[in-house]
């Protein structure tokens, strides 16, 4: 029950966090300045949510409940800070791949620019157009917010560093991630405006094609660790990293998650160029920071899971485990900023088919290879053995696919009398 | 006193919710009562310490079936719909919702657990159960996901020349 209280705190305290930042921020904002809107605000948050934790203490009585409220509260002040790193870490990583030096003005070498955007978009004019369905449209931010920030609470960021440690953290992982979906519907419909309305389509298919192998992956860790908590998974990649065990499900779930958090070369339902933002187009201030701040959180989970589930998690020599933790988790960040850099964007068909042809039948497969291996208790490196082999002898067929030579459009000089016999 | 507080709260939501899937006028918003309403009984769950129910119940309920009927409403024009309340079917809703209470209120009464069986099950208890005790019924439901799956399939092959379409045609055939 504790861990599920901590969940109860974390909703009752996002919202609370949601509704301050986004009433009180523009009103203040709109009276007395923003200097004024930034203290008052944090004032406001943090009343809010000392009335929260003295409320349910009261009601449910004894301070380890105000401890895992702590914790709640704790996470959520470290994640603003993580977001306000990565967003500075993506602008000088993209800066260097494209040979610039990023943000340099504010602070020594920009590091204070994230602080000085977070201002600004919370101080700025938050507009809702009248046509919208009001309510849906106010909620939305909160409702797509709540259940990533949720996920967090099962996060162990070294041994026992973590808010709740659940039994089956990663089928909590799973359940909470396909919630989050309702929030881009309320925000893609409720705008009544036909590029959020095509965004939030693209939202749903890409988020519910993608979830089905991130699923399977993680049965199929779930069964080779024989838990769903997640420190025990980490843990028992003490003798071997999963990325070695089984690099195929590495690939396919690090695939399927940049699809599920939108990030390039996925980033479909928010693609600028073709649908203007999709479900976020007609946001703006503390409205539109609450999506930018889940996007980014989004982000930095993706390098968290991918760490907890195939780098071994805080495990490393030498170094204290939650050092080894964030080398990790922000190495995997740059690899997806590398991403960024260099592909282009697909197409929403080649992205359904992607899924639905490649991806999900590749992790059924891989599920029941495991299966096999792990029924007869056959040593990790068979496993190894089969999954890079079929890794790279996919990676073969898509590379000779790509570059066979019907694909190429040839052109060749034609004679006028040529072309005259033809016809 | 805290389980009561959170029980009241949380059924307070769930009947609120239910209300406002059959009084909404518009699809959109009664949908997303309905989401309401599932996460709301996921709550319920956990107080009833069925931690894998309530999980299974936000993934399945609140992910994948609220979320696919929104992909639906999405793809439909809402003029349409704007001012259907009722349909020709309700004596046949009334009759199915009474059923379903008297199925659940004799299984709750016909299974009231004592006092000393309040714990919760843990999850490999309910595999364990689940694929040996139960497997017959477990499977049984997966087939009626099949045949909704394959009546799906029927409908969205939609009225076609029954000449050219072969899945029709292949009772008539044999």
């Amino acid at each position: 029950m504790d861990h599920w209280f901590a969940v109860a705190a974390s909703i009752g305290g996002v919202l609370a966090i949601s509704c301050f930042l986004a009433v009180g921020g523009m009103f203040v904002a709109m009276m007395f300045g923003w200097k004024f809107a930034v203290l008052t605000g944090l004032a406001q948050t943090g009343a809010a949510l000392v009335t929260a934790i003295v409320a349910l203490l009261l009601i449910f009585g004894g301070w380890r409940m105000v401890f895992i409220a702590a914790g709640t509260v704790g996470l959520f002040a470290f994640l603003s800070v993580a977001v306000l790193a990565i967003t500075l870490y993506e602008r000088k990583v993209l800066a260097r791949f494209h040979q610039r030096l990023g943000p340099m003005r504010v602070g020594p070498h920009g590091i204070l620019q994230p602080l000085a955007d977070a201002i600004k978009i919370v101080t700025k004019e938050d507009i809702m157009p009248a046509w919208t369905d009001h309510a849906v449209f106010w909620l939305a931010p909160i409702a797509f917010f709540i259940p990533t920030f949720l996920i967090w609470l099962v996060v162990p960021f070294a041994d026992g560093w973590v808010v709740a440690d659940m039994e089956l953290g990663l089928l909590y992982l799973v359940a909470f991630s396909v919630l989050a979906i309702a929030g881009l519907f309320m925000a893609g419909w409720s705008s009544a405006n036909k590029y959020s309305m095509i965004g939030g389509l693209r939202a749903i298919a890409q988020l519910i094609s993608y979830e089905i192998p991130i699923i399977v992956i993680v049965i199929t860790l779930g069964l080779t660790a024989g838990s769903l908590n997640i420190s025990a998974v980490v843990n028992a990649q003490n003798t071997a990293w999963y990325i070695l065990t089984q690099p195929l499900a590495f690939a396919i779930f690090f695939l399927a998650g940049l699809a599920e958090i939108g990030r390039t070369p996925f980033d479909i339902y928010h693609a600028e160029s073709e649908v203007m933002g999709g479900p976020f187009l007609e946001y703006s201030g503390a409205h539109w920071a609450i999506f930018y701040l889940a996007e980014y959180i989004n982000t930095f989970l993706l390098g968290v899971f991918v760490t907890l589930l195939f780098l071994g998690g805080w495990l490393g020599p030498v170094l204290p485990a939650i050092l080894w933790f964030f080398i990790k988790v922000f190495a995997v960040i740059a690899v997806m900023f590398w991403f960024r850099g260099t592909f282009p964007r697909f197409r929403i068909d080649q992205l359904m088919s992607l899924g639905w042809k490649f991806l999900i039948p590749l992790a059924f497969v891989n599920f029941i290879v495991t299966a096999v291996v792990a029924f007869y208790g056959l040593p990790a490196y068979v496993l190894a053995i089969i999954e890079l082999a079929a890794l790279v002898g996919i990676a073969v067929l898509v590379q000779s696919k790509l570059t066979s030579p019907s694909r190429r459009p040839t052109l060749r000089l034609i004679s006028a009398r040529e072309l005259r016999d033809a016809q | 006193m805290g389980s009561l507080i959170a029980y009241s709260f949380l059924a307070a939501l769930i009947v609120g919710g239910a209300l406002g899937v059959v009084t909404s006028r518009n699809v959109a918003h009664a949908a997303l009562f309905l989401l309401t309403t599932l996460a709301a009984v996921a709550g319920i769950f956990i107080l009833s310490l069925a931690e894998f129910l309530a999980l299974v119940q936000v993934l399945i309920y609140g992910g994948a079936i609220t979320i696919v009927l929104l992909f639906a409403l999405m793809l439909t024009r809402l003029e349409e719909f704007s001012n259907v309340r009722d349909n020709t079917q309700w004596p046949m809703a009334i009759i199915a919702s009474v059923a379903l209470l008297v199925v659940l209120v004799g299984a709750i009464f016909a299974s009231r657990p004592s006092g000393a069986a309040l714990r919760g099950a843990s999850f490999q208890e309910v595999g364990t159960q689940l694929f040996t005790k139960w497997a017959v019924p477990f499977e049984v439901a997966s087939l009626v996901l099949l045949v909704a799956l394959v009546g799906a399939f029927l409908l969205a092959r939609g009225g076609g020349n029954p000449g050219d379409d072969g899945i029709r045609d292949g009772g008539n055939r044999s």
